[in-house]
C-alpha cells in the first residue's frame, strides 16, 4: 500500500538476509510543481521492490543510479510551455550526461514534456485537440520492444493505460516523423484518435534508444486495484527496466 | 464595507471609544456574515458534532475523523458562489484552494476534491453555458496542477441559479494521527505569514459574498494561482514532518484580520503585528487593505525562534517567502502596528465573534401556492419521454465534466468518477468512500424533506459501495437571511439535517453556510448539500459487467411522490406535488440488508435510484453495461401508482441489486425474512430496454442509442449550444 515504510537496507544486506528490495537504484526527479512522484516512487520501491530515491531538481544525480524517471506533473505550473522552465533545472545537465553514457531515462506525461524541451527528445507537446485537460483509459499499441522500458512486451501488444494532460498532442513536422520511423524511434502510438497527435504518436525514445518519453501513465495502471483493466501490460514496463539493469523480477 | 449601526455601537459600547480606520475595516471584515456566522451559528449548535471517530482540536478548520491504525481522514466543505458568478474561472479555482488550505492548516495531505456545481438553464441561456464551462476550467487547472484528484462531484442546472452560479468545493485529506497540528502557541512565539505575497485582489471578499449580487465587483475576486499553492503543501508538509509548526491557519475570507483574530482568539493569546513586515504584491498599499486583503495561497503559521531557521531552509528550498510579520502576546489583544505606530488594538474575543442575531421566521407563502396534485396526461410516449429525460443537462452523462479533471493522480482511485460514490485506497487496507448531493427542486417544495432526502442519498450513494457512513459534512445555501420566509427555509432543512444526524448517528464533522446567494432576479431556492463519508473494512463492491441471465431486484417501495421530480419539472413544467419523505426506520433496515448483501458478495452491482426515478436508474444501468433489460412494472414494490409515478416517482430508500442466478435464491430468502419491500423485477439481456406492465409494452428503448445521447448530449449543449 501506499506509503508503507520499507525498511532502508544496505545492498550488502539484502544479499545477505534475501529482502525483497532489489540491489539497483532507481532516481526520481522532483521539480517544483512535480506531483507524480510519489506515485512513481511507490511503483517502483512498494510494487516492484527497487531501491529508490527522489532528487530534488537543484540535487545532483549520485553517480551509480541505474536508471533516472522524470515524474508527471505541472513543473513550474506549466508556465510558458509544459516542461520549457525545468528543462533548463540543474539536475538536467546531469540527465543529459547519463543520456549520453546509455543509462535508460524515462520522462512521463510533465517528464516527457521536459525531455523534449531539453532537447533529449524531438518534436514538441501540444495543447490536445479539444483545448481541454483530458483524463481518460486509453489503448497503446507497443512499435517499439528493444528499448529499457519496452523489452519485455511483444510488438504490436496492447497497454490499457490512463492519460492525465493539457497538453499532450505530439508533434514534428514530416522530416522529423520519416526519421523517427526510419530510426526505430516511436515506441507508443495511440490504438485510435485521442488528442489530434501526430501519427497518433504517445511516446518515443532517442536514437540510441535509451531515452523513452511517454504521455500515459504506467504508474497508474500497474497496481489491479486502481487498474479497472488489465494491469499486467503496464507492469511490463517496469519489468523491462528490472531486466536491462541487471535483476530479474 | 460597513457595520450595522447597531453593530458599531456595539463596537464602541465594548471598547470605549470611537473605533480606528483599520480597526473598523478589520471588524467590518470579520463581522461579515460570511466570517461571523451571525445570523446561523446560534441554530448550528443543534447539529450532532461528536462521535466516537471524531478528533476535535482548537482552531480545525476541517473534520477529522479516526479511520484507525493511528490514520486520520480530514474533510471541509467550502463554496465560492460570488465570485464565481463574476468570474468564473478564477472563482472556481479559488475555490478549491481555499478548502486545500483547510485540509492543510490541520497538517494533513489533501488526497481529493470532489465539487457541486449548479446554474441557470445551459440549454436556453448562453451566459449560464459560459459560466459552467469556465467554472469547471478553473476547477480543472487549479485541481490538476496540485495533483489533488478530483473525483467526483454533481452538476445541476435550474432557472434559480440564472445569472448566478453555485460552486460548492469538498476536500479530503489523510494523515498520520500523530502528525496532526495541535495548535498551541506561548508567549514570545513568532507569527509568521507564508505564501504568496499580499496583494489588492480580494479585497472586501467576504463583505461582497455578505450581500446579494447587484454589481460585478471585479476587485472582490481572488487570484489563483495553483502553482504556489502546490509548493506551499510541500512545504508545510515537510515543515510538518520537521515540526517546526505550532499552530497554523489558512487566510481565507476576512484575510489578515479573520485569521490572526480567530487564532489568537481560539488559542487564548494576544497577537502583535507590524504590517511593515508583511510581503505585499504592490508598493503603496495602506495597511487597511493588507489587513482585509484576500490574496490566496497564503498560511498564518505560529512558530518560536528556535524552529524558524529551520522553516526559512524549507521555504528557502521551495522559494517561497515567510515573513514574520509578528509576535505572541499574553493580553489577548490583536495589536497592528506600522512600525512604532499603533493602528489597531482590540480584543481578539471581541472581533473574532461578532454579535450573534436571532432572525425572525415565518413559513413562506409559496408553499401554501404550491398545487399538490401533478397532471397526468393520458397516452404519455413514455420511450420519447425517457430518452428526453437521459438527454437532458440534469440527468445526461457529465463525462465532459470529470474528463477534464485529473481523477486519478495520487493513485488512490479504485472506484473513479460517474458512478455511485468514489472511492480511495487509503494506507491502512480500508477504504473511503465519499459523495456530495444535493436536490434544490425538492428542498424549494419542502425544505425539511428535500434535505433530509439529500443527506439520505448521499449515504445510499456511498452504500452502494459497501461503505458504512462515518461521518457528514453539511454546506447551507440560501438566499438573503434577513428574508423570515428564506430564514424559514433554512432553519427548516437544518432541523431535517439534524434530525437524520442524531437518528443515524452521523456526526457533522464540518460544514459551511452560505447566505445572500441572490441576484436582482431574486434568491436561489433553498440548495443545501450534503458529503457523506463512509469507510469499508475489507473490500469495496467494484461493479462487476451485467450479463445475459442476471436479475434485477429492487430493494424499497415506491410511492406517489412525484413532487421536486425530473419529470415534471423537464418534461411538464410542473412545480409542485409530494416531496419525497425518508422513512427512517425503514431508511435504516435497507442500507443496513444493502451492506450485509455487499459483504456477503451476493451482488454483482448495486445501484442508487434518485434522479428521474426507476425508469432513469434502469438505464443508467443498462447503458454503462450496454446491455438490455425487461423489466415488469407490475412487480415493483408499491401502491396502486400509475405508470409515470412507477416510472419517475424519486422516492428514497431504494436500491437496485443485479444479481447472478445461482446468488438468486439466497438474496429472496434474506430479504423475505426481514420483511422488506422488495422484488425481483427485471432480467437482463438483449439490446433493448424494455418496461412492461400487465405483459402491455410501456416504453421500448435501444440502448446503443440511448448511451449515445447520454454520453454525448452535455458537450453538445456546451460546446455547440
Amino acid at each position: 500500500m501506499l506509503g508503507i515504510q520499507i525498511k532502508m537496507v544496505s545492498c550488502h544486506l539484502i544479499l545477505i538476509t534475501r529482502l525483497p528490495t532489489i540491489c539497483v537504484k532507481v532516481g526520481v526527479i522532483v521539480f517544483p510543481g512535480s506531483n507524480c512522484d510519489r506515485d512513481m516512487y511507490h511503483v517502483l520501491r512498494d510494487v516492484f521492490k527497487i531501491n529508490t530515491e527522489y532528487f530534488w531538481h537543484e540535487k545532483k544525480l549520485s553517480k551509480n543510479l541505474d536508471a533516472v524517471i522524470l515524474p508527471g506533473g505541472f513543473s513550474y505550473g506549466d508556465r510558458l510551455r509544459a516542461g520549457v522552465i525545468a528543462a533548463h533545472s540543474p539536475v538536467i545537465s546531469d540527465v543529459k550526461k547519463f543520456a549520453s553514457k546509455g543509462i535508460p531515462i524515462l520522462g512521463v506525461c510533465n517528464g516527457f514534456q521536459i525531455l523534449v524541451e531539453s532537447g533529449l527528445l524531438p518534436g514538441v507537446l501540444m495543447k490536445n485537440d479539444s483545448l481541454n485537460f483530458m483524463c481518460e483509459w486509453t489503448n497503446l499499441i507497443v512499435e517499439n520492444n528493444k528499448t529499457p522500458f519496452t523489452n519485455k512486451l511483444k510488438l504490436r501488444q496492447k497497454i490499457p493505460i490512463p492519460i492525465a494532460n493539457g497538453e499532450g498532442r505530439y508533434y514534428a513536422d514530416e522530416k522529423t516523423i520519416k526519421l523517427l520511423k526510419k530510426n526505430n524511434q516511436i515506441v507508443f502510438r495511440y490504438s485510435e484518435i485521442v488528442n489530434g497527435s501526430t501519427f497518433r504518436i504517445a511516446g518515443i525514445c532517442n536514437k540510441d534508444g535509451n531515452v523513452v518519453g511517454m504521455m500515459p501513465h504506467p504508474e497508474r495502471a500497474t497496481e489491479p486495484e486502481i487498474n479497472p483493466i488489465d494491469s499486467k501490460p503496464s507492469s511490463l514496463i517496469f519489468e523491462s527496466l528490472l531486466n536491462v539493469i541487471g535483476v530479474a523480477h | 464595507m460597513s457595520l450595522a449601526k447597531q453593530e458599531s455601537a456595539y463596537l464602541e459600547k465594548k471598547i470605549g471609544r470611537k473605533p480606528t480606520s483599520t480597526e473598523f475595516q478589520i471588524v467590518a471584515a470579520e463581522w461579515s456574515e460570511h466570517c461571523s456566522y451571525k445570523s446561523s451559528k446560534k441554530h448550528l449548535k443543534m447539529l450532532p458534532m461528536s462521535g466516537p471517530n471524531v478528533i476535535s482540536e482548537k482552531g480545525y478548520d476541517s473534520g477529522v475523523l479516526d479511520v484507525g491504525d493511528g490514520y486520520v481522514v480530514t474533510v471541509h466543505i467550502e463554496s465560492h458562489n460570488h465570485p464565481s458568478a463574476v468570474e468564473p474561472f478564477g472563482g472556481a479555482a479559488t475555490g478549491v484552494g481555499g478548502v486545500i488550505r483547510d485540509i492543510l492548516s490541520t497538517g494533513t495531505r489533501p488526497i481529493a476534491i470532489l465539487d457541486g456545481l449548479r446554474f441557470g438553464d445551459i440549454e436556453k441561456d448562453s451566459h449560464a453555458r459560459w459560466l459552467f464551462k469556465n467554472a469547471v476550467s478553473g476547477i480543472a487547472d487549479y485541481g490538476n496542477c496540485l495533483g489533488i484528484p478530483t473525483i467526483g462531484g454533481e452538476v445541476e442546472f435550474d432557472k434559480c441559479y440564472s445569472d448566478y452560479a453555485l460552486v460548492d468545493v469538498a476536500a479530503i485529506g489523510f494523515g498520520k494521527k500523530d502528525r496532526l497540528i495541535k495548535n498551541h502557541a506561548n508567549k514570545g512565539d513568532l507569527v509568521v505569514l507564508l505564501g504568496g505575497p499580499t496583494g489588492r485582489d480580494g479585497i472586501g471578499g467576504s463583505q461582497f459574498a455578505s450581500d446579494s449580487l447587484e454589481s460585478e465587483n471585479r476587485s472582490a475576486v481572488q487570484i489563483p494561482d495553483p502553482f504556489i499553492e502546490k509548493l506551499i503543501i510541500e512545504a508545510i508538509l515537510e515543515a510538518r514532518d520537521e515540526k517546526c509548526i505550532n499552530a497554523m491557519k489558512d487566510l481565507g475570507g476576512g484575510g489578515l484580520s479573520c485569521a490572526v483574530s480567530e487564532t489568537a482568539d481560539s488559542l487564548g493569546i494576544g497577537i502583535e503585528l507590524d504590517v511593515n513586515n508583511i510581503h505585499t504584491r504592490e508598493f503603496g498599499m495602506r495597511p487597511d487593505e493588507i489587513m482585509i486583503s484576500e490574496s490566496q495561497e497564503r498560511m498564518l503559521i505560529i512558530t518560536n525562534n528556535k524552529k524558524l531557521k529551520k522553516l526559512k531552509t524549507i521555504c528557502k528550498k521551495f522559494r517561497i517567502q515567510c515573513s514574520v510579520i509578528g509576535t505572541v502576546k499574553a493580553d489577548n489583544l490583536m495589536h497592528v502596528k506600522k512600525g512604532s505606530k499603533t493602528l489597531a488594538s482590540l480584543p481578539t474575543h471581541l472581533v473574532a465573534n461578532a454579535p450573534l442575531l436571532d432572525r425572525p421566521h415565518m413559513v413562506p407563502k409559496y408553499l401554501k401556492q404550491l398545487p399538490l396534485n401533478h397532471p397526468t396526461p393520458k397516452n404519455q410516449n413514455f420511450t420519447n419521454i425517457i430518452l428526453k429525460m437521459i438527454s437532458s443537462p440534469n440527468i445526461a452523462n457529465k463525462n465532459w465534466v470529470y474528463g477534464q479533471y485529473d481523477y486519478e493522480v495520487g493513485i488512490r482511485t479504485v472506484i473513479k468518477p460517474g458512478r455511485n460514490a468514489s472511492v480511495l485506497r487509503l494506507d491502512n487496507g480500508k477504504y473511503l468512500a465519499v459523495k456530495i448531493d444535493g436536490n434544490p427542486k425538492q428542498c424549494y417544495i419542502d425544505p425539511r424533506q428535500g434535505a433530509i432526502g439529500c443527506f439520505e442519498e448521499a449515504c445510499r450513494n456511498v452504500v452502494c459501495t459497501g461503505a458504512t457512513p462515518i461521518g457528514m459534512v453539511d454546506h447551507l445555501q440560501f438566499g438573503n437571511p434577513e428574508d423570515h420566509e428564506i430564514f424559514w427555509t433554512f432553519l427548516e432543512s437544518l432541523k431535517g439535517i439534524t434530525d437524520f444526524a442524531k437518528d443515524f448517528a452521523i456526526p457533522c464533522v464540518g460544514g459551511k453556510v452560505s447566505f445572500y446567494n441572490e441576484t436582482p432576479k431574486g434568491p436561489i431556492k433553498p440548495t443545501p448539500l450534503i458529503g457523506v463519508l463512509g469507510i469499508i473494512e475489507k473490500q469495496p463492491l467494484r461493479p462487476a459487467l451485467i450479463n445475459s441471465g442476471d436479475f434485477l431486484v429492487i430493494i424499497g417501495e415506491t410511492k406517489n411522490e412525484m413532487g421536486g421530480s425530473e419529470y415534471l419539472e423537464y418534461i411538464h413544467g410542473f412545480i409542485g406535488g409530494n416531496c419525497p419523505k425518508v422513512d427512517f426506520k425503514k431508511s435504516k433496515k435497507n442500507m443496513n440488508i444493502v451492506l450485509e448483501i455487499i459483504k456477503k458478495n451476493l451482488a454483482k452491482s448495486v445501484h442508487d435510484c434518485s434522479k428521474g426515478g426507476l425508469a432513469i436508474a434502469i438505464s443508467e444501468l443498462c447503458m454503462n453495461n450496454r446491455i438490455g433489460c425487461k423489466i415488469s412494472l407490475d412487480k415493483v414494490p408499491s401502491k396502486k401508482l400509475k405508470n409515470d409515478e412507477l416510472l419517475f416517482s424519486e422516492s428514497h430508500s431504494r436500491y437496485l441489486i443485479v444479481v447472478e442466478r445461482k446468488n438468486l435464491n439466497k438474496i429472496k430468502k434474506l430479504l423475505s425474512e426481514k420483511n422488506l419491500d422488495h422484488d425481483i423485477i427485471g432480467n437482463f439481456g438483449g439490446t433493448k430496454i424494455l418496461f412492461e406492465k400487465n405483459l402491455v409494452n410501456i416504453a421500448n428503448l435501444n440502448v446503443e442509442k440511448l448511451r449515445l445521447n447520454w454520453m454525448n448530449s452535455l458537450e453538445e449543449i456546451v460546446v455547440h449550444g
